[in-house]
This record gives structure tokens, C-alpha cells and sequence, in this order.
């Protein structure tokens, strides 16, 4: 192995760094607005009658924030960290990689300014309008480049699972994103999208779905792929399983959308193939969630001994405890019971916050020290109590939220003998509101971890000692 | 043809797509290339290693 300076490819680290710092940023802007928020629900008055902090302007900046800022800075710190690793060699066009971190920040930024000012499409999840739209776009195409790019000129003979599942998060969102925000601009801060109606709908969900099963699911896939064998420092339970639950969930998630919309002015054959596609998704998600979780098999006292781990696997956990409730929530009778309520709020955040935040805060604990040359994060122990913070944040929230659901899907369908309604609907309300403070302690005891996150990442980062002469800071 | 014809072809065609993943994923020939790339994430410490000192040396200044 001597003289290999010259044989072996340095990597390009530094736009790593760059997004995995901001994962952590965005990660307490994006929660502290859902807070924010939470508390609103809670005290209405928070809203101090100033249009910029209503409800309704927020809640779309604390969507937009979790998932393309702290999630999508996650997802390109990892995606650029394990492509180069993985295909053993150095990142494609490393000057276009810096326009990706830049111009991603500034999709955010003009994000941040729009929202609170009312600007917005009305489209869940993408409700940026058409000049945003477009940059997003731009940008996605550039770090599609990079990434496909640095794939094509790998020294590698395969290509390994975690870049296919990458791969088709990039693809997909690409495809989601440019079809889904077709529009007609009328000004520059108002489009009117192409499709009406019905078939309006169905795109939105058609995307929105998707952008679950492919930027919340297939991105982060790729992320416990790579994080979960490398820190168990094992390789992954069955490689064929990976191959065989990817294709197998790629090409089902495509059809599952319209389950958003039961009961609605959809047909009612396309609400039964979405109910169905979302039954049969349960096979390909627990297929993920077993081989990741069987990696630790025969070393579980790892889940003990290293909370990194323990963040990846509990990560699994909360992923497939979601994406067993979500097919159950699909079936329609049981959709007539838990659409409109908070079941729904609660069924996303146990997969936002126990799937998509925990993998994401797991890997970045895993990933710092090894972009800094360090052992391992600079205070192990605040790691351990941040994980508990995270858990015990998620289970107040999603269990709130399944209560406060299932009361008001009761209390809104509840007839007396005559037809007539048994409560009024602020009678539903009134009830929702002790699970209301709930759910704003959890969010708000989740949030508190991220600064310990923060400050332990920048101790690490600023902390001189390195890896190879000094022992770990003690725990 | 009546489209609930090609609506059960392509069903079909699905169901043998997904066999036929299955089957090219377990076939015994492909076991050791798929044991290699599955030891992909620990194959290139070398390099990251070499990067890293490499950016140690930058840090000098």
C-alpha cells in the first residue's frame, strides 16, 4: 500500500461539509417553525395578527424548511460523501457541485422570504411559484449531473445499492418536480397551474406521494445503506434482498397517490388502485427495513454500546412501524375514519421525525468525524442524550396526534338517531386541545436535541485533535 | 381489443417482470459478486485516508 499517493483518488470533501453543516442549521430553523406553529394550534394568539406569522403562511415554511432544506442538505451531504466512496473515485465536476450547494441555499432563502409573504402555488409541498420552480430545477439538473457523472467514471466494477437508490430519488424527483409544476405565469409572483380539477388533484397527490416514497423514502434508503454497515462496520444483512425490495419499491410507490384522495371527485377505480399499490408497498418497505436492521444481526450489543447506531436502527424502527400504519390508513374504510384528522399529522411526523430526522441525525453524527479526521463526535455522551431527546420528542408527538385524531374522526362522524350530527365541530376542536400542548412539548423536546447536535458538531469540527494520534474525547 | 385485455397483460407482465428480478438476484453464479459489492463501503479506506492527510498538509498554513 506505500506509494499509493498518486494511484488513490482523493476525494472532494469540502461540499460535503458544506451541506452537512447546513443539514444541521436548516434542521433548527425547519423545527423551531414547527414549534412555532405547534404552538399556534395551541394559543392562537401566537399569530400576534400579523399576516406574515399566520398559520397559513408558516406551515408551508415549516414544511418546505424540514424537508428540501434539513432533509435535501442531508440527502446531497450523503449522496456526494457515499458516491465518491462507494465508486472509489473523485466527485464529477467538483465547480458544479459548488453551484448545487449555492444555488440549493438560495432556492431556501427565497423560500424563507416568499412564504410569509403570501406567495405561493397552494400546492402541497410545492408551493413555490414558477421562478423558484425553475431554479429548483436548474439546480436538480446540475446535481443530477454531478452525481450520475461521478457514477460513470467510477474505478469500481458495480455500482453499489446505496447509489441506485440515490439514483432514483435524483430521477424521480426531477421528473415529480418538472411535470408537477407546470404553469402558466400570469406574474412573476402568481402562475396558475396547467392541469384543473380533478386531474389537478391527482397530479398533486400523484406528486406529493411520490415525493415521500422517493426524496423521504428512496434518498434516505440509500443513506442507511451506506451508514448502517459502515458504522456497524458490517456488511449489509442481503445484498439480493436490497436488489430485489428496490425494484420492487420503486415501481409500486409510483401508484399509490391517490389514496390522498378517497372519497373525493376522484374515480373511484383510481381511489382502488391507490389503496392497493399502498397495501402492497408494505412488502418492499419492511424488505428495507429487515436487511437494515438484520445487519446488526450477531452484534446487536453495538445497539447498547454506540448511540449513532442506536439513532440508525430506532431510525428503522419508527420507518417501518410508518410504513405499516400508512398501508393501513390507505384501506378506505379505515381512510374514513383518519382522513382530515391528526391521525395523518401524527402518522407523518413518526415517519419525519422517527424515520427521515433520526437516519439523517444518525448518519451526520457518523459522518462528521470521519470529514474531520476524527475518532468519533467530540462528546459521545451528549450524542446518547440527544437520541433520547429525539425518541421520547417523536413518541409524545405521534402518540398525541393518534389520540386527538381518532376522538375528532369519531366526534365528526357521530349521529344521533335522528341524523342529525351528536357534536358540533368546535366540540371536536375544544377536545383536540389538551393533545395540542402534547404535541408542542414533544416538537419542542425534539428541538432541543438539534442544539446539542449543533454545538457537539462544531466542538468536533474546531477540535484540533485527530484521529490518528490522539485517543477519543471520554464520553 | 377490449383495454381491460391490455390492462391484464400488463398486470401480467409485471408479475413476471418481478419474478424475473428475482430470479436473475438469486441465481448461485451471481453469490460472490454480490458478496463483493455488498463489502463496497469498506474497500476504499486507502483513499480516505489519503484525502484527509492530504487536507491536513493544506491546514499547515
Amino acid at each position: 500500500m506505500s506509494n499509493s499517493q498518486a494511484a488513490t483518488p482523493q476525494y472532494e470533501y469540502g461540499v460535503v461539509k458544506q451541506f452537512a453543516v447546513m443539514t444541521v442549521i436548516w434542521g433548527i430553523v425547519g423545527m423551531a417553525v414547527g414549534v412555532f406553529i405547534a404552538a399556534q394550534l395551541a394559543f392562537p394568539a401566537l399569530n400576534f395578527d400579523l399576516p406574515w406569522l399566520t398559520y397559513s403562511r408558516l406551515r408551508p415554511l415549516h414544511t418546505n424548511a424540514v424537508i428540501f432544506a434539513f432533509g435535501g442538505c442531508a440527502l446531497m451531504a450523503t449522496s456526494f460523501y457515499v458516491v465518491q466512496r462507494t465508486n472509489q473515485t473523485t466527485l464529477f465536476a467538483p465547480a458544479l457541485a459548488k453551484f448545487v450547494f449555492w444555488g440549493w441555499q438560495l432556492v431556501i432563502l427565497l423560500a424563507a422570504v416568499t412564504l410569509p409573504l403570501g406567495i405561493s402555488t397552494a400546492k402541497e409541498y410545492a408551493e413555490l411559484e414558477w421562478p423558484i420552480d425553475i431554479l429548483i430545477a436548474v439546480v436538480w439538473v446540475a446535481y443530477a449531473v454531478v452525481f450520475f457523472g461521478t457514477i460513470a467514471k467510477r474505478t469500481t466494477s458495480h455500482i453499489y445499492v446505496a447509489n441506485w437508490f440515490y439514483g432514483a430519488f435524483i430521477i424521480t424527483v426531477a421528473l415529480l418536480h418538472i411535470v408537477n409544476s407546470l404553469a402558466i405565469p400570469v406574474t412573476l409572483t402568481k402562475s396558475y397551474s396547467v392541469y384543473a380539477g380533478a386531474m389537478d388533484a391527482m397530479v398533486q397527490w400523484w406528486y406529493g406521494h411520490n415525493a415521500v416514497g422517493f426524496f423521504l423514502t428512496a434518498g434516505f434508503l440509500g443513506m442507511m445503506y451506506y451508514f448502517v454497515p459502515k458504522q456497524a462496520g458490517r456488511p449489509v444483512y442481503s445484498y439480493r434482498l436490497s436488489i430485489v425490495h428496490f425494484w420492487a419499491l420503486i415501481s409500486v410507490y409510483m401508484w399509490a397517490g391517490p389514496h390522498h384522495l378517497h372519497y373525493t371527485a376522484l374515480p373511484d377505480w383510481a381511489q382502488s388502485i391507490g389503496m392497493v399499490f399502498s397495501l402492497v408497498l408494505l412488502a418492499p418497505s419492511w424488505g428495507g427495513m429487515i436487511n437494515g436492521i438484520m445487519t446488526l444481526s450477531g452484534a446487536w450489543e453495538k445497539l447498547r454500546d454506540d448511540p449513532v447506531i442506536r439513532f440508525l436502527i430506532v431510525a428503522l424502527s419508527f420507518y417501518g412501524m410508518s410504513t405499516f400504519e400508512g398501508p393501513m390508513m390507505s384501506i378506505k374504510t379505515v381512510n374514513a375514519l383518519s382522513h382530515y384528522t391528526d391521525w395523518t399529522i401524527g402518522h407523518v411526523h413518526s415517519g419525519a421525525l422517527g424515520w427521515v430526522a433520526m437516519i439523517s441525525i444518525g448518519s451526520i453524527y457518523a459522518l462528521i468525524p470521519w470529514l474531520y479526521g476524527k475518532k468519533e463526535m467530540y462528546n459521545v455522551g451528549l450524542v446518547n442524550t440527544h437520541f433520547w431527546l429525539a425518541t421520547i420528542g417523536t413518541v409524545l408527538y405521534i402518540a398525541s396526534m393518534w389520540v386527538s385524531g381518532i376522538s375528532q374522526g369519531l366526534m365528526w362522524r357521530a349521529v344521533n338517531d335522528d341524523g342529525t350530527l351528536t357534536y358540533t365541530f368546535v366540540e371536536a376542536l375544544k377536545a383536540t386541545y389538551p393533545y395540542y400542548i402534547v404535541r408542542m412539548i414533544g416538537g419542542l423536546v425534539f428541538l432541543s436535541g438539534m442544539f446539542l447536535m449543533a454545538y457537539n458538531v462544531f466542538k468536533t469540527m474546531s477540535n484540533p485533535a485527530t484521529s490518528g494520534n490522539t485517543a477519543a474525547q471520554p464520553a | 381489443m377490449d383495454i381491460n385485455t391490455w390492462r391484464g397483460i400488463a398486470t401480467v407482465l409485471a408479475f413476471v417482470a418481478f419474478i424475473g428480478v428475482c430470479w436473475w438476484t438469486f441465481s448461485a453464479r451471481r453469490k460472490k459478486g454480490f458478496d463483493d459489492a455488498a463489502n463496497l463501503p469498506f474497500a476504499d479506506d486507502a483513499n480516505h485516508e489519503n484525502t484527509l492527510k492530504k487536507h491536513e498538509k493544506g491546514h499547515g498554513d
